[in-house]
């Protein structure tokens, strides 16, 4: 605050207070929305505050969930969460690994068609699932991979975004390290794992947290190749059940599905803040 | 840049580049060929042969009015939703940048929706705009204007804007907050003593010079308007009432997934794929230059 204007400091506290309330309030709602019956909610409008039926709505979320349908058994919120973990887990972790040695082998060796290569890896970014959706479902249809947590991870593990981020990373360890671990006699493996892994090891956390995001919160990839209910993710839970057609859609217990489906991003966005921060700055580099 | 340092190896560095090579060759290359392949073939109408067309896919696809409709539907929801999280997280960040203290709380407080999925983001203003129980259509009922989305086009077309701005406020008020905080004090002090208000100084210092970042953001924000939305079209609206909100990526999906017009849809997807490709490049040329500067 340059000069002291009392009015203006109000004034600045008044507009950003607003601004937090409008970000918060679809969230409130539905946190109100997931502590009441189906017969309350429907009133017009329903409640603002928030009623008692928190714990049954949230046990029945876990438990029943997705519903019985036709021969196949409740999909719980539990497990819709467990499939998107997994998911999440698998795509972070693979898009790591595959990314740093991608970017250790172009930045620390000279060999035929390391450009190439490169611009292979760049030619990813323009080409998200959403343009190549019918041709890359066949592929995975060919494979065998449909309804499985390879086919949820692996054709979204490809990345330029952190390869690029990986190989600026690399670019700025002083060439020092490489001639002192060299003089020591450490082949190149040696040298990734003991010396540019730990290096690294803060751009890891934040391309980490940043990924798992991602990786939670997929939609499109896990709806095209997932018909069997027990491996559905929490995001494309909430969509089903809620696609019931002329019924009712059971309110209540779809936003407290949607709560349980928001919690583990939003905490690690909340909790590691500066992971989260430096991870969005350095994969938009 | 390159390294002056580097390790000898014949084979080393082509095993350590083949897992994101195949995973992109597979994935990536394959299917993008295929998509090509497929724009230029028609499948007769028992799906037992298919004809090479040449470029009949996307004739048809130019001259479809519902095309063109859904290319126009997708140009008022990006630049919609762009302009509102563009401009909300500006204001945002610019008082988040005058406070000397909350400051940090502030921020936490506003970055989080970020971690919402664009689908669930689109399931939680549905439950407020639902015309039965939401709050919203009651408040807008009580001043005389009736709310239903599912019979009106428009207030479809805001309904979506409003959720995928929503999610979008998030990243653009960061990167906003810290243009903010990068520009030298020392300036916005000296116009202060020129007698310079806090409109007038942001007006004339702080705005200028964060056009790279707000450029910067433009791109971002229509690339997510364009691609990443559709989840929001997916659980809201699926495209209506009337193809009222069936962006262009919802098509794709529709006609190739639900329709079965494969040459259609790829024809589609390469058009998509040509819009991606040039937002790539100005993005990139775009950055290169901010380097500099």
């Amino acid at each position: 605050m340059v000069e002291n204007r009392p009015w203006l400091t109000w004034a600045t506290h008044a507009v950003l207070l607003l601004g937090v309330l409008v970000v918060a309030f679809p969230i409130y709602v539905t946190f109100v929305a997931s502590t009441h019956t189906l017969a309350d909610l429907v009133q017009t409008p329903m409640p603002l505050l928030p009623g008692g039926e928190l714990v049954n709505n949230y046990l029945r979320a876990l438990n029943v969930g997705l519903g019985e349908g036709a021969g196949t058994q409740a999909i719980g919120a539990g497990r819709m969460m467990l499939n998107s973990l997994v998911m999440a887990l698998g795509i972070a972790g693979g898009k790591i690994a595959i990314s740093i040695i991608a970017a250790f082998a172009i930045v620390y060796f000279r060999f035929p068609f390391r450009m190439p290569a490169f611009w292979l890896i760049f030619i990813t970014l323009m080409l998200p699932v959403e343009v190549r959706i019918l041709p890359t479902y066949q592929v995975v249809a060919d494979l065998g991979m449909l309804d499985s947590y390879a086919g949820l991870t692996i054709p979204l593990i490809a990345s330029a975004t952190a390869t690029f981020m990986f190989r600026q990373v690399f670019l700025t360890v002083p060439d020092e390290l490489v001639e002192a671990a060299r003089i020591d006699g450490a082949g190149p493996m040696r040298f990734f794992w003991d010396i540019l892994v730990p290096l690294s090891r803060t751009n890891i956390a934040a391309l980490f947290v940043i990924l798992f995001i991602y990786g939670w919160n997929q939609y499109l990839w896990p709806l095209m190749i997932t018909t069997d209910p027990a491996m559905v993710t929490s995001v494309i839970g909430i969509n089903r059940m809620l696609a019931v057609g002329d019924d009712q859609a059971e309110w209540q217990i779809v936003m407290a599905t949607t709560m349980l489906a928001m919690l583990p991003p939003v905490a690690v966005v909340v909790f590691m803040q500066r992971l989260f921060v430096r991870g969005l700055v350095e994969t938009e580099k | 840049m390159e390294k002056r340092v580097i390790f000898k190896g014949r084979v080393l560095p082509y095993l350590l580049l083949l897992p994101q090579i195949a995973v992109t060759a597979v994935f990536f290359l394959w299917p993008a060929g295929q998509a090509l392949r497929q724009s230029m073939l028609i499948e007769d109408a028992f799906g037992l042969g298919s004809e090479f067309v040449w470029f009949e896919n996307f004739v048809d696809l130019f001259e479809d009015p519902l095309y063109f409709e859904s290319g126009l539907v997708t140009a008022v929801f990006s630049v919609s939703v762009a302009g509102l999280a563009l401009s909300l997280a500006l204001y945002l960040a610019v008082q988040a940048d005058r406070v000397a203290r909350g400051g940090a709380v502030y921020k936490t407080l506003i970055i989080w929706p970020y971690a919402v999925a664009p689908a669930i983001a689109g399931v939680l203003w549905l439950l407020l705009f639902n015309p039965t129980m939401g709050v919203l259509p009651f408040v807008l009922r009580a001043l005389g204007y009736d709310w239903n989305h599912q019979v009106n086009g428009g207030q479809a077309m805001v309904l979506v804007v409003i959720a995928a701005a929503w999610k979008q406020i998030s990243y653009n008020f960061l990167f906003f907050l810290a243009g903010m905080q990068a520009i030298p004090r020392s300036l916005i002090e000296a116009a202060a003593i020129d007698g310079a208000g806090p409109a007038r100084r942001f007006w004339t210092i702080v705005f200028p010079l964060l056009t790279p970042t707000t450029f910067f953001l433009l791109v971002i924000n229509i690339v997510y308007a364009f691609f990443d939305t559709f989840g929001i079209i997916h659980a809201v609206t699926s495209g209506g009432p009337a193809g009222a909100t069936n962006i262009l990526v919802y098509k794709v999906f529709n006609d190739g997934f639900i329709g079965l017009d494969l040459g259609g849809s790829a024809a589609q997807s390469v058009v998509l794929m040509a819009i991606v490709a040039s937002l790539t490049v100005v993005q990139f040329r775009y950055v290169e230059r901010r380097v500099h500067y």
